[in-house]
């Protein structure tokens, strides 16, 4: 077994999901918006909303598309590299991945023709029912995953038979405190990436002065969306927590870079661990109980400090502890701007406060750091598991897979990805440099419910100018 | 339930290679083609397809990891490079079709990564199955071939020939959808084709007798086998005909058929084995639990969902593609 290509693999499977996450975390919020606008549109009537809808309808057929594209790779790399933990844990996630795809193929591929054709052909009620579907496809997806992956991270419903994991509880399995309640911080997450792109867009907008009711309904949605999902996130980042410190300790220690056994436990706010000699540099820290108070609700709870668990069951503490802190960051970053545009924004003054327009603006970003900082503490944070207290991850990988085949594949990976992900950005780039053009847009030339991306096709093509200038 | 998940699988994957080998076909015609206009009529005719074929691959993968992990683990493992230069392969060709249009000074970089990407993708399905006939190494159960133990002659052989079948099928595609240049072209091409697949298959047969692959032995053991080439050489010879004919629609009907002999032929002649004298379906199969939930949630009723939706989605595609991008009937 060479450590190398142990390395390079886990590299490799970091880059190449964290790369296909950036996608469904904007789709599987813009889903879900989309639905609302084309409910809004529904009630209401205003052409307003209908020509909103449209325009994100296209970046929403590009970023999925892409994520489409780069999650194929992901169903191939657990055989690739980790065939160990395939054969063993294919029984159960096999069958999730399965889910995933049967469900979302169904429901994403079937009713995303509707959106796309349907406009002139389906009555309005079937229109906006199909774009519900299109979301609930987009959920069911997150959903299985996150079931499949909250497995890794708390195995249970299983027994141990000839080498396999086989499943004995399915409902165990699907329906556990820690699905329900990382499912749900996924899925908050998600949606408040959907909402600050489009109050990012509608502050942009209004900066440049360009399209101002639109702008403004971006805006409002888009801030007040993200003032009332912000704090329920931050509930369920708790109760992430809450699971974290009861099934896995050596993680709970690494993210609040705990050394001693503590009753009742401080609080490390901001510090920088020293692994070699045990400490925390710089430390600024809460006194007790407050660290139990935070991950225990209790104000005499026992906290575990990594002295307590042998090193060779360490995760590499400096990752989960600066990742942990930069998502909660981002979080509280988040909430601030939520609540303080939205306030803003309903003494219609909004408009007029560039400051705060251009921090919107700058914003959008936010929610994606948090995203991928959130899933490094979770990833990183289980090693050296790869299924947490049961399989590791040294054991998991391709025994024969040697560093030469490791690096090969690593290194086209990142070129080719490199590659459609500056042509894939620039693409969104330009469709939301455009914005929503007050014409009906016609079924763009050979559009078809199986290409999303090819809703964006019309309106480039008639602009080559741009073409030439941004590339 | 054992049947149930293999039938699937035969399914998945015969629709699979049915329906992406048109698209990857007609990449590698496309890399032979000059002109825009041409090259146009050539995408115009998969574009509505290739994407939802290309799903019957994630299809087959999931298939294979829930139902007989054991096969997912060993082969995706063996084939590792020549697997992930196929992904690669795929994804350059997918994002081409998107990005093409969308520029015309690069418009050459995704007319490339087209073509190259279909020849990537199809060389190493070809090669991966001549791999699998030949036998991969295998110690204990475990695969033991090193970093190229799939690449032998026969092997590549195999690559090649899935080129020609694949353009076969391809050109076959094109007669059926286009009209006017490119329908003459690939009329002429099919006659050319069509030879060279049945050059490549009398060397696998030479080849196989010469060096006694194990695979023959069970055709000996099974005559009733035969009932799959004669399919295939009474669709050939269908195919000529209709070529001299100048029917548009038979020609495709046909290599599909002749591709469903060749698939039914492989399937037979590895059974009861998944992977050849290593592991059967049943040892390979998950547990009971796994393959029942499967089958409640995903197999029963998704799964035909699936392929009617498939149906609905080429009807709603039939007749030639005209300029301009209206569909005709
Ligand atoms: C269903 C399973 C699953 C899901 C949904 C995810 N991962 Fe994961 N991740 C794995 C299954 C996995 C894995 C197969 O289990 C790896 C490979 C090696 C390992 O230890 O776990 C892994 C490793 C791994 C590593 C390397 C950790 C290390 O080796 O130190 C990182 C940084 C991530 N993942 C990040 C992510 C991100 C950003 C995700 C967002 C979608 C994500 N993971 C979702
Ligand atoms: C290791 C984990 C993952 C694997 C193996 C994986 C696999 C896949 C595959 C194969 C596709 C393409 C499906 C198709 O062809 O239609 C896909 C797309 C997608 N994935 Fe993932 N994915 C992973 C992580 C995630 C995560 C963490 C999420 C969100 C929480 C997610 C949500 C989605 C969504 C929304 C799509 C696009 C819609 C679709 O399913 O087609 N995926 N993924
Ligand atoms: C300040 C409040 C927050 C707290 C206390 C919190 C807590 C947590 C914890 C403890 C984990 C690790 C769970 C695990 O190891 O499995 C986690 C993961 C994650 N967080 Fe947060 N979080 C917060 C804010 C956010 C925000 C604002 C976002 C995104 C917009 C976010 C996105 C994620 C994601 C995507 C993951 C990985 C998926 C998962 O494990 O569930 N979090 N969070």
């Amino acid at each position: 077994m060479d450590i190398t290509a142990l390395l390079l693999s886990r590299i490799q499977f970091a880059f190449t999901i964290t790369f296909h996450i950036i996608f469904p975390s904007f789709t599987i919020g813009l889903a879900a918006w989309l639905t609302v606008l084309e409910a809004l549109s529904f009630a209401t009537g205003r052409p307003v909303y209908r020509g909103i809808f449209e325009f994100w309808l296209k970046i929403f057929g590009v970023a999925f598309g892409m994520g489409v594209v780069s999650g194929i790779v992901m169903a191939f790399q657990f055989g690739t590299n980790w065939s160990v933990l395939s054969r063993m844990s294919g029984p159960i996630q096999g069958p999730l991945l399965m889910y995933e795809t049967f469900w979302a193929f169904m429901l994403e591929a079937s009713f995303f023709g509707v959106l796309i054709f349907g406009r002139s052909r389906v009555p309005p009620w079937f229109y906006l029912f199909s774009t519900a579907m299109v979301a609930l496809g987009t959920t069911f997806s997150a959903f299985f995953i996150m079931a499949n992956n909250s497995w890794m991270q708390v195995p249970t419903g299983y027994v141990l038979e000839n080498g396999v994991f086989a499943p004995n509880d399915w409902t165990k399995i699907l329906f556990n405190s820690v699905v329900w309640s990382r499912f749900p911080h996924m899925l908050l997450a998600a949606y408040l990436t959907g909402a600050f792109c489009v109050a990012a867009t509608g502050a942009w907008y209004m900066l440049r002065k360009i399209y101002h009711a639109e702008a403004r309904i971006m805006l409002r949605m888009g801030l007040g969306l993200a003032a009332v999902l912000m704090p329920i996130q931050l509930f369920f980042g708790h109760l992430n927590g809450i699971y974290v410190n009861t099934y896995q300790p050596s993680k709970m220690a690494a993210i609040e870079g705990r050394w001693n056994d503590e009753q009742p436990g401080s609080e490390v706010l901001f510090a920088w661990p020293d692994v070699k000699n045990r400490r925390n540099l710089f430390a600024i820290t809460l006194p007790s109980p407050f660290g139990s108070l935070i991950d225990s609700d209790s104000l005499t709870a026992k906290e575990t400090g990594l002295n307590s668990i042998p090193p060779e069951n360490w995760p590499p503490v400096v990752i989960p502890f600066f990742a942990f802190r930069l998502m909660v960051g981002c979080g509280l970053l988040m909430l601030g701007l939520a609540w303080f545009g939205s306030y803003l924004s309903y003494r219609h003054r909004l408009a007029y406060n560039r400051p705060l327009l251009w921090l919107t603006f700058l914003s959008f970003p936010l929610p994606f750091v948090a995203i991928i900082t959130g899933w490094f503490t979770a990833e990183v944070g289980r090693q050296p598991w790869v299924v947490y207290g049961v399989l590791r991850t040294a054991d998991a990988m391709t025994p024969f897979l040697t560093a030469r085949q490791a690096t090969i594949s690593l290194v086209i990976f990142c070129a080719v990805y490199a590659f459609i992900f500056l042509f894939g950005t620039f693409y969104i780039y330009r469709l939301i440099r455009t914005g929503p053009a007050r014409k009906q847009f016609g079924v763009p030339h050979l559009a078809v419910p199986n290409r999303p991306m090819s809703l964006a096709d019309e309106e480039l093509i008639e602009e080559p100018s741009h073409l030439v200038a941004g590339e | 339930m054992v049947m149930f998940w293999v039938s699937l699988l035969a399914i998945s994957v015969l629709l699979y290679v049915l329906l992406d080998g048109v698209d990857l076909g007609v990449g590698l015609l496309f890399g032979l083609a000059r002109g825009d206009a041409r090259r146009g009529a050539m995408l115009s005719s998969v574009a509505p397809i290739w994407d939802g074929n290309e799903t019957w691959l994630v299809v087959t993968a999931v298939i294979l990891w829930g139902a007989f992990p054991i096969v997912y683990a060993n082969l995706l493992s063996a084939f590792y490079l020549p697997l992930i230069a196929m992904l690669l392969g795929l994804i350059l060709r997918g994002v081409a079709f998107e990005f093409r249009y969308k520029t015309q000074r690069l418009r050459w970089i995704w007319d490339l990564s087209f073509a190259g990407g279909s020849l990537i993708a199809t060389f190493i399905q070809g090669l991966t199955v001549g791999a699998l006939v030949e036998g991969l190494p295998f110690t204990n159960g475990q695969y033991s071939g090193g970093e190229v133990g799939w690449l032998t002659p026969f092997a590549v052989l195999c690559g090649i020939g899935l080129c020609l079948g694949y353009a076969l099928l391809g050109a076959c595609w094109l007669i059926r959808k286009c009209e006017g240049e490119v329908r003459d072209v690939a009329r002429r091409q099919i006659p050319v084709l069509a030879v060279g697949v049945l050059a490549f298959l009398v060397i696998v047969f030479a080849y196989a007798l010469a060096e006694n692959l194990p695979i023959l032995q069970r055709w000996i053991d099974r005559p009733y086998l035969f009932v799959f080439p004669a399919i295939g050489a009474i669709s050939a010879t269908v195919l000529a005909l209709s070529i001299l004919n100048h029917n548009d629609y038979l020609p495709f009907h046909m290599v599909a058929l002749i591709f469903m002999s060749a698939f039914g032929t492989l399937a037979l002649s590895f059974w009861p084995y998944m992977i050849p004298s290593v592991i059967t379906v049943d040892q390979a199969a998950a547990p009971q639990s796994s393959l029942v939930f499967m089958f409640w949630g995903c197999g029963a009723i998704v799964f035909p969902l699936m392929l009617i939706y498939t149906l609905v989605s080429y009807s709603v595609f039939r007749g030639k593609v005209r300029p301009g991008g209206r569909y005709g009937h």
